[in-house]
């Protein structure tokens, strides 16, 4: 899909990205024709279960992927107005960590547990910035103090285990904004924590958004989250991207029923429910997506046409895409609803 | 930390008091007679035997003799070697310093060529280069020492007969060599010695640093080490193998008793004057005192290597130095 021409240039484009790993078992398209923008300080939520494709998008906007996952040819990530997949190693170094930087989902793990929280902050300053032991010294404790760390220049001192889990993933933003990058990725930033920090946590990076004016992509599995912080969502399964949509147009009128079902097992607040929705059955390993619509066997409208073909996205409202035969064949949803309505109703 | 350290001196004391113990009875226990040649030499008169063994104590029973044989180490007094003729302190004085010298070079080069070659595999994994050195390590790793030793001989001290086959020095004439000439002689003959060593502990180290890093390098830390845009070597040199160092410390330590211990087969095969060799000749010999002198001087060894280690490892590792204090 295209961005319409009264949009400001898009920040970061990703235009038909895949990234496959050939393993022993067959080749994984761990993400399979994934496109999408992010405008300037736009945040995006990418949603979906585990092993969906949601990480190695993030990883390969970075081109951190590692063997046996390659990038394959045709895909096109380009970030303000550099294509980022034609760039020498050397280049793509300069963008990592400096004007794209990244937070993951375990703040203990991702921290080197040898050095110091202030060291690890103050490495981003020297590589990028190349500034003096001093300066980038100082600099690790104005941003530990901007994460809202109580005596930063103390804390800096310490190493990753004397400091909280919620202090920790403080730590990895700090890292993440030493160099005021344009976006940021954040990788399941909260799903280790606990909720209350979760909520601290989520405040800080909108503040810091604010404050330096950047982008976010925002993965998790967690649509409330998305509620809180996005403008808009991908919903990814299966390797590719099957809704699309504002946020307040997604949780108003989702159409793909893989999304209907993420909705039905969100937990509401003040509503008595016996026991949550889920969706039947997991996602399929990615060496052997079903043929035809990849979510048919999970789905409970499917019929014989997304057994047989593969759905491309459609346009089913404002912003809105969709990657389902619904589209074009409302009625089956009805049917579908009225079947099981009558089906629960004799039960 | 001072008390870990104070704490692990007192267990390392208790160790030695039981190897100590646990050596005397099964020195006792050996068969053959300390005095050796004198008991056996038909011409030795009776009476001559009595008071050698009266001298001696070797007439009282065994916790008499064990209770004498503490209380003279409690003075630092060793006891005498038979074998040797002379006081037991004299022969380790003698032998100590050729050890150290061979396995400080030998322990040394093997934990460089170790750790560099651990690091190279690992950082190269699956390359030609890493199965080349794989198949290296693997031949060195399965290498009976004495068979190595003999094979390094036979190719650089027969075939090309570039360095010399045994001993520390030249005979004859290493003393009227000038300073700079004693110098070179004793290189020589450390090389074949030395390099022999070096190899054969190498091989062990790279194994175990190879795992250790590629263990480390899948960690979260090294992802987010290059989503901060660091080049490859930083991430492999600075993020990883600070961690991947961990484990070879281990090894450091059980290394150490070696330094003063020796290479038993090694220093044999090249007739290396050290502790390796004299504690062949002591056992040959049934020398009590100096068997006993050995094992006591390599338990005090091992306890230190393994107290040096933590210590290292709470330097290294700074998760450990809070639990440690």
């Amino acid at each position: 899909m295209t961005a319409p021409d009264s949009r400001p240039p898009a920040l970061l484009t990703v235009r038909d990205l895949r990234t496959y790993f050939r393993t022993d078992a067959g080749v994984a398209r761990a993400v399979d024709g994934v496109s999408f923008d992010v405008m300037p300080r736009e945040t995006i939520g990418i949603v979906g279960e585990s092993g969906c494709g949601k990480s190695v998008t993030s990883l390969s906007i970075m081109r951190l992927i590692r063997p046996p996952g390659t990038i394959e040819a045709g895909s096109r990530v380009e970030f303000e107005g550099r294509d980022l997949l034609a760039l020498p190693e050397p280049e793509m170094r300069k963008i990592r960590g400096n004007r794209i930087a990244m937070i993951f989902q375990e703040p203990m793990t991702s921290l080197n547990p040898v050095f110091t929280v202030g060291e690890q902050i103050a490495e981003v300053a020297r590589v990028h910035a190349n500034a003096s032991r001093k300066d980038a010294w100082d600099r690790a404790v104005e941003m530990l103090q901007l994460t809202g760390i109580p005596a930063p220049a103390q804390r800096a001192t310490e190493y990753p285990h004397q400091l909280s889990g919620g202090m920790r993933q403080r730590v990895m933003i700090a890292m993440a904004l030493v160099m005021d990058p344009a976006l940021l990725i954040a990788d399941e930033p909260t799903t280790a924590l606990d909720v209350t920090i979760q909520a601290q946590i989520l405040e800080l990076l909108q503040q810091l958004q604010e404050r330096f004016a950047m982008s976010i992509i925002l993965i998790t599995h967690d649509l409330g989250v998305i509620a809180e912080m996005a403008q808009r969502v991908l919903v990814m399964y299966a390797g590719e991207i099957v809704e699309q949509a504002s946020v307040g147009e997604l949780f108003a009128r989702p159409h793909h029923p893989y999304t209907e079902g993420l909705l039905a097992a969100m937990p509401t607040l003040g509503e008595a429910r016996s026991r949550l929705a889920v969706i039947p059955g997991t996602v399929p390993p990615p060496t052997r997506w079903p043929a035809g619509c990849r979510f048919h066997d999970r789905c409970r409208y499917a019929w014989e046409r997304p057994e047989r073909d593969h759905p491309p996205l459609f346009e089913v409202g404002p912003a809105h895409w969709s990657r389902c035969f619904l589209a074009e064949e409302p009625q089956r949803r009805t049917q579908a609803k009225d079947a099981s309505a009558i089906a629960g109703g004799s039960a | 930390m001072r008390a870990l350290v104070a704490r692990r001196l007192l267990q390392a004391v208790v160790i030695v008091a039981i190897a100590a113990t646990a050596t005397f009875l099964l020195v006792q226990l050996a068969p053959g007679d300390p005095l050796g040649d004198l008991v056996t030499n038909p011409r030795v008169p009776a009476e001559v035997r009595e008071r050698l063994r009266e001298r001696w104590g070797l007439d009282r029973p065994v916790h008499e003799q064990y209770a004498l044989y503490v209380r003279n180490l409690a003075r630092g007094d060793l006891g005498w070697s038979f074998s040797q003729s002379r006081p037991v302190a004299h022969a380790l004085v003698d032998a100590l310093p050729n050890t150290m010298l061979l396995m400080g070079v030998a322990l040394i080069g093997a934990f460089v060529l170790g750790v560099a070659t651990g690091v190279v595999r690992a950082a190269r994994r699956g390359s030609v280069a890493d199965r080349a050195l794989g198949a290296g390590t693997l031949f060195f790793y399965s290498m009976p020492d004495f068979w190595l030793a003999i094979m390094a001989m036979l190719v650089f001290a027969y075939w090309v007969p570039i360095f010399p086959t045994s001993g520390m020095t030249t005979a004859v004439i290493y003393d009227y060599l000038s300073p700079a000439g004693k110098l070179l002689d004793r290189l020589r003959h450390l090389v074949l010695p030395a390099t022999t060593l070096v190899l054969l502990l190498a091989a062990i180290i790279a194994r175990y640093q190879r795992a250790a890093f590629l263990d480390v390098a899948t960690q979260d830390f090294v992802r987010t080490a290059r989503a901060k845009g660091l080049t490859e070597r930083a991430v492999l040199w600075r993020h990883v193998l600070r961690n991947a160092l961990l484990p070879v410390i281990t090894l450091l330590g059980l290394a150490l008793p070696m330094l003063v211990g020796g290479a038993v087969f090694i220093e044999h095969v090249f007739a290396w004057p050290g502790m390796g060799r004299l504690v062949v000749v002591a056992i040959a010999a049934r020398d009590h005192s100096l068997v006993m002198a050995i094992v006591i001087l390599g338990s005090v060894l091992v306890t230190l290597g393994s107290l040096l280690a933590d210590v290292l490892y709470a330097v290294a590792d700074p998760r450990l130095r809070l639990h440690a204090r």
